[in-house]
């Protein structure tokens, strides 16, 4: 559950906070552009900084780093996958080579700046923002709603599936016990409920919602109306700037890999 | 035997919901937790299965501290029926539902069988036996949820809001269910904000406010107490608050049975009506 830990929202406010979250969102897009583009490692290292000072400002370092520990059992599956597979099909039965090693390391610090990028935005992002946000982008507001409802249900389901587990542990289930499909067949009696909760949650909204009214009126207006400030068109024009020149590095610039900055190879 | 030191809990999100709770439950002892929402019932109770160990402080079952075994061998011991029947109901059918803890605890086919049947008869659910648990009521699914639990004679049942969802009738079962329970010698331990259901069970009452013990006694020095039930955000029983009203005419007040306020009440119209 310690990786939904890192996309939950806490109300704070912070510099990080206020920025337009249109603008936020194009910055992680970014990022995850950038992060796809390369595969050696000393950019991708470079990647991994840069939302860092974004969670300092935002003051998010305890989430963040929860979302990153959260992230560390998909990160090892990648990097052993990368490595074996690779290892398999291209150099046995030689030692590996240095450069599978970092072949490795980078597809997996790629998922890292994936994650890390998303928890920021997420972590910093209100989700009335991000329906406001959608909304004002011109996606029709059921889907707006359907989206940011969603997001707002993330933390209550991960609370809900941790009762569930409570409820079943206490029946005498040991999630941990047998080989690795008995392990799998030991979450079916988390995900049954689970699932029929989260169904019969979204039914009994979707009466709740339609006792008030919902969608009684064709044209919805804000009572908040997004406005781009002073440090959105900051962030936004940085970020086009790094997607220009990311692109720019991509097509003519042979990037080194660490092994050769390093003058191993 | 349950014994709670000086235990401290805080959840990893660093809410301070147990500060200091120390008590002790006897075998075979009928314990009613009650407090405001947030004062740290649930909390505390689920330590005593271990589902939470403690930040500080120790809790012993039956002489093993909790820190040093699994849920699975507490369970075994000691049965704990959530509040919410929803997180728990997976089976296709009732009876599965009711044999699932058993497999857990690597019972045989044959016991399965007889103990199954004896729980679904007992919570009055045999007719839905082939039924799927998601088709049944509220209620239904509620006393499904406590049959998979009683099902392997547990000797402490911990019972997170019974009567939430059960309408009079089933509520006055559940009560003598409960009691007869506690009447083979089963320590029962209640979680309830129901006080009118205490009342007519008159167990051990433990009040809670703040992650804190408020006070612990018998539910007619309890539930009585104007001053304590205000500061756990509670009320009297209904009988109870007659008798308070009543005070002036010489009346007792630590009234919290109906059948002896009935008596009383005659005594005091023979004495006084002539």
């Amino acid at each position: 559950m310690s990786m939904f830990e890192g996309f939950k929202f806490r109300r704070v406010s912070s510099a990080i906070h206020r920025l337009d979250p249109r603008v936020k969102f194009f910055f992680v897009c970014v990022l995850f552009v950038m992060a796809i583009l390369f595969n050696k490692l000393p950019p991708l290292i470079l990647l991994f900084f840069i939302p860092l000072p974004f969670v300092f400002m935002a003051g998010v370092q305890r989430e963040w780093l929860r979302s990153m520990r959260g992230a560390l059992f998909f990160a090892a599956i990648i990097f052993l996958f990368n490595f074996v597979f690779t290892y398999f099909y291209t150099q046995y039965p030689r030692f590996p080579s240095a450069s599978l090693l970092e072949r490795s390391s980078a597809m997996t610090l790629r998922f890292f700046v994936l994650v890390e990028s998303f928890s920021v935005f997420f972590l910093t992002t209100s989700p009335d923002h991000l329906g406001l946000a959608l909304e004002q982008s011109h996606v029709p507001y059921e889907f707006c709603f359907a989206f940011t409802t969603a997001v707002r249900f993330v933390p209550v389901l991960a609370d809900e599936a941790q009762t569930i587990m409570d409820a079943q542990k206490a029946r005498g289930l040991e999630l941990e016990r047998g080989n690795f499909l008995k392990r799998v067949r030991n979450y079916i009696p988390i995900l049954i409920p689970l699932i029929v909760s989260a169904i019969r949650r979204s039914l009994e909204l979707a009466e709740a919602m339609e006792s008030r009214a919902w969608g009684a009126s064709e044209k919805r207006t804000n009572l908040y109306v997004l406005k781009l400030k002073k440090a959105d068109y900051f962030l936004a024009s940085g970020s086009v700037l790094m997607l220009i020149f990311a692109v720019y590095v991509w097509l003519f610039v042979p990037v080194p890999s660490l092994a050769t900055l390093l003058g191993f190879s | 035997m349950i014994e709670v030191k000086d235990l401290h809990f805080t959840y990893p999100t660093g809410v301070e919901a147990l500060r200091g709770i120390a008590i002790t439950i006897d075998d075979g002892e009928f314990l009613a937790i009650m407090g405001q929402n947030g004062a740290g019932k649930t909390t505390l109770v689920k330590h005593f299965n271990g589902l939470l160990k403690p930040t500080k402080g120790e809790v012993v079952v039956d002489g093993v501290n909790t820190r040093k075994v699994s849920v699975a061998q507490l369970a075994r011991k000691v049965g704990f029926v959530f509040q919410n029947p929803d997180h728990q109901l997976f089976c296709e059918t009732v009876e599965e539902e009711v044999a699932f803890a058993l497999r857990n605890f690597g019972f045989e086919e044959n016991a399965i069988k007889k103990r199954v049947d004896w729980a679904l008869n007992i919570l009055d659910v045999m007719q839905y036996r082939q039924t799927s648990p998601f088709m049944l009521s509220g209620g239904e699914r509620k006393r499904v949820a406590l049959a998979s639990v009683l099902a392997w004679d547990p000797q402490v049942v911990i019972l997170d809001e019974p009567t939430i969802g059960q309408d009079h009738q089933q509520k006055e079962k559940l009560r003598q269910f409960i009691v007869q329970l506690n009447a083979q010698k089963k320590t029962v331990v209640v979680v309830t904000h129901d006080v009118e259901f205490v009342a007519e069970c008159n167990p051990r009452v433990v009040l809670m406010s703040g992650g804190k013990i408020v006070v612990d006694g018998r539910a007619e020095e309890i539930l009585t107490n104007p001053k304590l039930v205000a500061q756990a955000s509670i009320v009297s029983p209904q009988i109870t608050q007659i008798f308070l009203g009543l005070s002036d005419l010489g009346l007792p007040t630590n009234v919290i049975d109906v059948h002896e306020a009935r008596r009383i009440l005659l005594d005091f119209l023979e004495a006084h009506v002539s």
